[in-house]
């Protein structure tokens, strides 16, 4: 078997990066090691523009296993573009704290080794082992504070909710192949459209594999561990698990449902349709409650994989859901991009105000706009975003999704859409509640000066432009996400 | 400038304050003055080009769209940028950029609390453009960032300088508007898959009118809990009162100027003649929400002790006769509504100037606490207020007066066979309204009553107050004028909209 070197690109250049970053971090003492962030930073660039170059091609190798495409691709710049987005706001933060710098940007880098894997996998086993190339090193990374008594539970409460339902989705996933002969997502569906009705033991295999990705993308009732892993991880790993790492479970839970599972979509859309609702609704509500800010926006993830949920409520099986399932993706896809931009943006500002006062309270934002008017500008153009306001990149998230949905309409797309938008003004009372305190209440005696350091305000300086180019010209993403069709290639 | 070619025009109007938003937030702080003066000459600037692209636009061909752009937006989703300007948004347009001058021209004076004449004037320009988009956009999904994009300025304005309540009202305002206009992107959307999933044009999709009258029942549903949160419609006017209260001045000007007319030309130019079906079938409720706003607005403007409170709850009064005039469902009473808008907005746009230079003087706007004479005390002031005052209840001869007048004229003999069926409704609709005007007489002159009328009490009498100041005169004088110029010659307005009512009315059919 020839393996074609091309395709797989990316993932080698990253290997070599995480490699080098080991080995640099070794040879370097002290203030020298952060050099490793731009290094890994180099390394990412260089994957990059091995992913430009895959743009409009069609490969695979390995088999059937490994597929390059456009939908791929688009996947793969996001992850690229996320790791690029937290390198620039973890510098400073892990060259001060003096935690283990190698180690950090080593695992960072390969969990994204795994992501990147991700969009192209067209094979169970492959999946699994992309998933657990992502969750492995982010357990250590959330327990990278050691000597802190919150880090360590985050690290425990994200590892045993995390190795239960990876060992749920193996158990699913072996039944499946029990009862299909295969592990090749595209054989799986064959197998179960030829086989015609199918037996309640596949459909409970089905769940079962849901349910491990439903971890992955913090849905309720599998979200328990965000809230306390995020407030607990440092910060920037905390920004990846809430973007980059969710987004890579959106990529294999799309491969699984939209590929494998779509014969059976009758059974699995209505489930993802209401733990849609349970999740977003559940995710603002107590995100209504929260006073730290860092819970609030892990709250606020919840409620966002809940609006990115509602489009697999929406699909179908058969040649007349094509149309509405290619709609479906592609309201995720934008809504993830989307998502990237402001949360990473939303996590850097918190970052921001975090560095050397260690605050994280939300009333430590008082009067933000007189300390650093940059940092406040920018946060609320990422939490306006996050509500879905125009000009920004989020209201035409929400656009996409409202637009999937009404592609064909069904009553339950419509049920769907009045949740969306009695969520949307919840969301909208929380964002608002921080926006407020920035600008309009004011700063405490004694609050200490904030120092977000050069690099940091670029990276946010950058974000919150693009939140904005987007938000005026969407065009510029939906035409990449829409010749991104993940059902063409399947 | 030739209105079938010059497009630049419009654009360069529209993204004038924008551009203007943006120059002044690069500039320190600490030139203060330096800031304001700026900011009077870019929204002086664009309006010198409104007023010329108002004096160039080709009246003998009023219905049709002029200045018009027309660009690939978003190709995904075939979204345009659409520019146009005809009959029905020349008025608006117009009033948007002169308010929005005359309110620069106040701020060189008047700033309430904390200052900040760099991020107020600049939100203010943001607002500008929001605004003004909202009046011109001809595609769906444009209109509707025009139309979100006027949030976000808001809610700063009356969250930063607002009164003691400003936390709750600015929430308020942002949250109510906010569902609303969700549930009309969800019915442009519906619209546009209706109609083939080709355009989000205005105009092609009211010349189609899609789908039947299930559909355009729902779809008209969804657009109709956008526009009358806006309007506001009674009963969904709660934000208003608490919004305009705790407003600064500039805001209340702006929010009862051109923001409220959002909602009623929304339904004009977007809900009628896409959705005729669903229309008529909301018309009766319309016309009774509109009669039971009139009368409510008036009860409540009797019950206020707050003068600012007041005239804000007037505008739900107001606002109740420009929908009966939709409700009217014919050419004379879209013609009463939209002229309604342009006499409110320049009406009660002053009345607000009035308020809170009220406020300025006294620190107070409780009716009981300056407890009268004002006529004597600052003259010139009170003779303002009278002569607004009397315009905003309706007197014949000032601007009130043609909108009220005509909307019940029109609601006598509704269009579309609404006449067939709902006859009776209508009279009492209009018999009904006519008590709201006696009613609106009523709290207006009370007031008048209360504040101008006798001797300033003994707490204000040796209280150096000062009467109308020379800052204050520049930015109303264009108000005055046009309140009793639009009173003696209605046709101003009435003869430009006439062809694109005319042009309206085709799409639906009547």
């Amino acid at each position: 078997m020839t393996i074609d070197f091309v395709a797989i690109a990316p993932e080698i250049a990253l290997a070599i990066t995480a490699l080098v970053v080991l080995a640099v971090d070794l040879m370097l003492r002290d203030n020298a090691k952060q050099i490793v962030n731009p290094v890994a930073a180099l390394g990412t660039l260089i994957a990059i523009g091995f992913t430009v170059n895959l743009w409009g091609q069609q490969r695979t190798t390995f088999g059937t296993s490994f597929v390059i495409d456009n939908y791929a691709v688009v996947f793969k710049l996001l992850f690229l573009g996320s790791l690029l987005a937290i390198l620039g706001i973890s510098w400073r933060f892990f060259a001060e704290g003096r935690y283990f710098q190698g180690e950090y940007y080593f695992l960072l880098v390969t969990a994204f080794i795994g992501m990147s894997i991700m969009p192209s996998a067209r094979d169970l086993i492959l999946l699994f082992v992309a998933i657990e190339t992502v969750s492995i090193p982010a357990f250590i990374m959330a327990g990278l504070r050691k000597r802190d008594l919150y880090s360590s539970e985050a690290a425990l409460k994200f590892f045993i909710i995390g190795v239960l339902s990876v060992a749920l989705m193996l158990f699913g996933m072996s039944m499946v192949y029990g009862l299909t002969g295969t592990t090749d997502l595209v054989n799986i569906a064959e197998s179960i459209r030829v086989a015609g009705e199918a037996s309640p033991l596949l459909l409970g295999s089905v769940m079962l594999v849901i349910v491990g990705f439903g971890f992955k993308i913090s849905a309720v009732p599998f979200h328990f561990w965000a809230p306390d892993t995020y407030a607990g991880s440092p910060m920037p790993v905390a920004a990846m698990l809430a973007v980059a790492s969710k987004a890579a479970g959106f990529a294999g839970l799309i491969a699984v449902t939209f590929i494998a599972f779509e014969p059976v979509a009758h059974v699995w859309a209505p489930i993802m349709g209401v733990l849609a609702i349970v999740t977003m609704t559940l995710g603002n509500l107590v995100a209504l409650q929260q006073r730290d800010l860092i819970r609030l926006l892990a709250y606020s993830s919840v409620a966002q994989a809940g609006y990115m949920m509602i489009p697999f409520g929406l699909a179908r099986s058969g040649l007349e859901g094509a149309v509405v399932n290619d709609a479906a993706v592609q309201a995720i896809l934008f809504y993830l991009i989307a998502y990237a931009v402001m949360n990473i943006g939303a996590f850097g500002v918190a970052i921001a105000i975090n560095r050397r006062t260690g605050l994280r309270s939300i009333s430590d934002y008082a009067g933000l706009s007189g300390r650093s008017p940059l940092m406040a500008m920018a946060m609320t153009v990422f939490l306006l975003s996050l509500g879905g306001a125009p000009p920004t990149v989020g209201l035409w998230a929400k656009f996409a999704i409202v637009q999937a949905a009404l592609t064909d309409v069904t009553p339950f797309a419509i049920v769907l859409m009045v949740f969306l938008t009695i969520n949307s003004v919840i969301a909208f009372f929380y964002y608002l509640k921080v926006v407020k305190i920035m600008w309009m209440d004011p700063a405490r005696d004694g609050a200490p000066a904030l120092q977000p350091g050069f690099n940091l305000s670029i990276f946010v300086g950058l974000l919150m432009a693009g939140t904005v180019v987007l938000g005026v010209l969407p065009g510029l993403l939906s035409s990449a996400t829409s010749l991104a069709s993940v059902l063409t290639s399947g | 400038m030739d209105p079938n070619t010059a497009s630049w025009a419009l654009v360069v109007a529209l993204f004038m304050p924008l551009a203007g938003a943006a120059v002044l937030s690069v500039m320190p702080s600490a030139m203060d003055q330096v800031i304001r003066r700026t900011a009077v000459v870019i929204t002086g600037i664009a309006f010198a080009l409104v007023a010329w692209l108002t004096a160039s636009f080709d009246y003998t061909r009023s219905g049709e769209l002029q200045f018009t752009s027309d660009a690939m937006w978003i190709p995904a989703i075939n979204a345009r940028f659409e520019l146009g300007i005809d009959g029905i948004s020349l008025p608006l347009f117009f009033l948007t950029y002169l308010l929005t001058f005359l309110c620069a021209i106040y701020t060189t004076k008047h700033l309430p609390e904390p200052g900040k004449p760099k991020a107020f004037l600049a939100l203010m320009m943001l607002l500008q453009t929001g605004m003004a988009g909202t009046f011109v956009a001809f595609d769906l999904v444009l209109f509707f960032v025009f139309w979100e994009l006027v949030l976000v300025p808001m809610f700063f304005m009356i969250g930063m300088w607002g009164g003691p309540r400003r936390d709750y009202a600015s929430v308020k305002f942002f949250l109510y508007t906010l569902f609303g206009s969700i549930f009309m992107l969800v019915a442009f959307l519906a619209i546009y898959f209706q109609a083939g999933a080709t355009t989000w044009s205005i105009q092609e999709l009211s010349a189609m009118a899609p789908g039947g009258l299930t559909f355009q029942t729902w779809a008209f549903l969804g657009i109709f809990l956008g526009f009358a949160i806006k309007v506001p419609m009674w009963p969904f006017h709660t934000w208003l009162p608490d919004a305009h209260t705790e407003a600064p001045t500039v805001g209340s000007v702006l929010l009862a100027g051109v923001l409220l007319k959002m909602g009623t030309y929304g339904f004009i130019r977007i809900a009628l003649p896409i959705l005729p079906d669903g229309a008529v079938r909301f018309a009766p409720l319309i016309g009774v929400l509109a009669v039971i706003g009139i009368i409510y607005g008036s009860l409540c403007c009797l019950a206020q002790t707050d003068v600012k409170r007041l005239i804000a709850f007037s505008s739900v009064g107001h606002m109740g006769f420009v929908m009966l005039g939709i409700a009217a469902m014919n050419e004379a009473g879209i013609q009463a509504a939209l002229f309604g808008n342009i006499a409110h907005g320049v009406i009660t746009g002053m009345l607000f100037f009035l308020a809170g230079s009220l406020h300025e003087r006294y620190h107070t706007r409780e009716i009981a606490v300056i407890g009268g004479g004002m006529l004597k005390k600052i003259p010139r002031y009170g003779v303002l207020l009278t002569f607004v005052a009397v315009a905003s209840l309706g007197l014949p001869g000032l601007a009130g007066f043609w909108g009220e007048f005509t909307a019940m004229w029109a609601a006598i003999s509704p269009g579309m066979g609404l006449a067939d069926s709902y006859s009776g409704l209508y009279l009492a609709l209009v018999i009904f309204a006519a008590i709201g005007t006696v009613l609106t007489a009523g709290y207006f002159l009370w007031l008048l009553q209360r504040v101008n009328l006798g001797n300033p009490s003994e707490r204000w009498a040796a209280e150096p107050l000062d009467d109308v100041m020379r800052i204050e005169w520049v930015s109303w004088t264009p108000l005055l004028v046009l309140i009793l110029a639009l009173g003696i010659f209605p046709v101003l307005v009435f003869g430009v909209q006439d062809a694109a009512v005319t042009n309206l009315m085709s799409y639906l059919g009547g």
